[in-house]
């Protein structure tokens, strides 16, 4: 009896030995989990390719221009309390450039102050920094700049140019610079396929609507549709634009988590919805697409889903006017033949 | 053990009348009719062999500093009931909270869920220290995109008040809680997040920030009410 419990009273220390083993292990392996943190992989630079990690606000020196720069910050990264004077919808600049307009792949803006001015196919003629992100306010933000010239609007240049700190004037050859590109989708982007990658993937932040999340008044997932969401002359209308930056940003905070197909035809499925009409609508849909084709070939708009054709209507969401006294564009060019 | 039988059956019973007084009195289903048996069960425990939450999760739910357990009131309901059904499941796991969880009926799960989605006791005193918490703040508002960490704020809502039923409030939430809750991510023994959001984040984050966030997110005092 008493050999039996002592043999009992080994098997335990043996036992209670074997747990604290399993527990020490599993403990070394979380401390290993941390030393490789899981950050996203893209592919690295390509040879020649031009790498720059913008300044932090922290490295802001004080005084007059740091207060300005501030003010482009707030600018950009809380729209919202600008809503009724710079914008009509629900996003904010950050929507779409994560990081505060600095990561790579998610669109940076510095970019601007190091490749601007230069000529753009979007409004036939050159554009300064100041043109660049007026457009952005007419279409992305379906709103109006602040006037050029304006405190604010040099607020803006100074964020951009802050955040292009002892990067290259001119040099084109930039990693990371927009969202990147996307090879050519395998199948052809398709709505049904679209809904379910929306549904199972999307769904959960941006609404089984697609019109967000808020808390209160607050909008904390922006509207991927509808009267708060970006405009027919978006850049993120083009579907291949938006199929990258679906691809290489979403779910917030992971990349690639989606398959490139996957992100085509949820690309698809989300801009084959109703937006504030283009701010360069002559109207008529048929004759503002084939007027700005070079733009509106890679959009839906004028294009019929579901018995209807996109952007054949005069509602321009919040926003009581169609197109903002900045916005400029020339003449399209004559045809080439 | 006939004893435990009875009672079981004499709650049974209660419930039943008590439900169909409460259709009777408000004609429809929903979160508020389950709150007054949440309150009992809080207080007493189930007979299926749940403790009193309150011995964990403090008076209403309010938490108690010191120990590793949530803030639970002013969460969710729907935020709630899936947590409790994903300990259920094994979805997420705890040595303490998973058999408390398998002692609850569903219908036991959305009373004390409803009960504590109702709540609002007084913050958990708050003895942080200053440096921390605004270090926990520029995480929780900007993140750490150098490292891939959007900013908590972008799906937890400003000021930590929780959004839809999927992102829970973090106001007033018990920052040892928080913390541990990473552990849990990391070693996998919680993994019921939406698209394995928190998973993603969590190896990207050194201990001292998620110290810091915790500390920041309790700071802010009594939990938001989440979004309509």
């Amino acid at each position: 009896m008493r050999a039996q419990a002592r043999f009992q009273g080994a098997l335990l220390i043996l036992a209670a030995a074997l747990i604290i083993g399993v527990a020490l292990i599993a403990s070394a392996q979380d401390g290993a989990q941390q030393e490789a943190p899981a950050t996203p992989s893209f592919p690295p630079p390509t040879e020649g390719q031009y790498r720059h990690t913008p300044p932090t606000l922290d490295e802001l020196p004080e005084g007059p221009l740091a207060d300005s720069i501030l003010r482009g910050w707030e600018i950009f990264n809380e729209t919202q309390k600008f809503k009724g004077v710079y914008t009509y919808s629900d996003m904010t600049c950050a929507s779409c450039h994560m990081g505060e307009g600095a990561v790579e792949f998610a669109a940076p803006v510095w970019p601007a102050a190091t490749t601007l001015p230069a000529y753009r196919g979007k409004n036939w003629r050159v554009n300064s920094l100041e043109d660049r992100i007026s457009d952005c306010f007419a279409y992305s933000m379906n709103g109006v700049a602040p006037a050029m010239g304006s405190d604010d609007m040099t607020a803006l240049v100074a964020y951009h140019t802050w955040m292009a700190q002892g990067a290259p004037m001119g040099e084109g050859n930039i990693y990371g610079r927009g969202y990147g590109t996307l090879p050519e989708a395998e199948l052809e982007p398709d709505y049904a396929r679209g809904q379910t990658v929306f549904e199972n993937n999307c769904a959960v932040c941006h609404g089984a609507d697609g019109q967000g999340q808020r808390v209160g008044e607050e909008v904390v997932f922006p509207p991927l549709w509808g009267d708060g969401s970006y405009n027919w002359g978006a850049g993120m209308t083009r579907i291949p634009t938006a199929a990258a930056f679906i691809y290489n940003n979403m779910p917030l905070g992971q990349p690639h988590f989606l398959s490139q197909q996957e992100a085509w035809d949820v690309a698809l499925f989300m801009n084959s919805h109703e937006r504030p009409q283009d701010p360069r609508y002559t109207g008529d849909v048929a004759e503002t697409r084939e007027k700005h084709s070079n733009f509106h070939s890679l959009t839906m708009y004028g294009q019929e889903v579901n018995g209807v054709v996109l952007g054949d209507h005069d509602n321009t969401g919040a926003k009581p006017f169609l197109r903002p006294d900045t916005l400029l564009f020339e003449p399209p060019p004559p045809a080439e033949d | 053990m006939k004893h435990h039988q009875y009672f079981a059956l004499v709650a049974g019973l209660l419930f039943a009348l008590a439900l169909t007084w409460g259709l009777a009195q408000e004609g429809s289903g929903g979160p508020a009719e389950g709150a007054e048996l949440g309150a009992q069960i809080a207080q007493q425990g189930t007979p299926g062999g749940a403790a009193p939450c309150m011995a964990c999760h403090g008076a209403e739910g309010a938490g108690i500093q010191g120990t590793p357990f949530p803030r639970l009131a002013g969460l969710d309901f729907q935020y709630i009931v899936k947590q409790l059904r994903d300990f259920q499941e094994g979805n997420r796991t705890d040595p303490t909270m998973t058999p408390m969880a398998m002692g609850l009926q569903p219908n036991e799960v959305e009373a004390v869920a409803a009960y504590f989605s109702q709540q609002s006791p007084p913050p958990l005193p708050t003895d942080q220290d200053a440096a921390q918490v605004a270090a926990g703040r520029l995480i929780a508002e900007r993140g750490i995109w150098g490292m891939y960490v959007p900013a908590c704020s972008s799906c937890h809502g400003p000021a930590g008040a929780g959004v839809g039923h999927t992102f829970p409030a973090l106001a007033g939430q018990n920052a040892a809680y928080t913390v541990k809750q990473f552990q849990n991510w990391r070693t996998d023994a919680r993994h019921n997040d939406a698209l394995g959001m928190m998973q993603a984040v969590v190896d990207r984050m050194n201990d001292e920030q998620i110290a810091a966030v915790a500390a920041y997110y309790q700071s802010l005092g009594a939990a938001g009410t989440g979004s309509e």
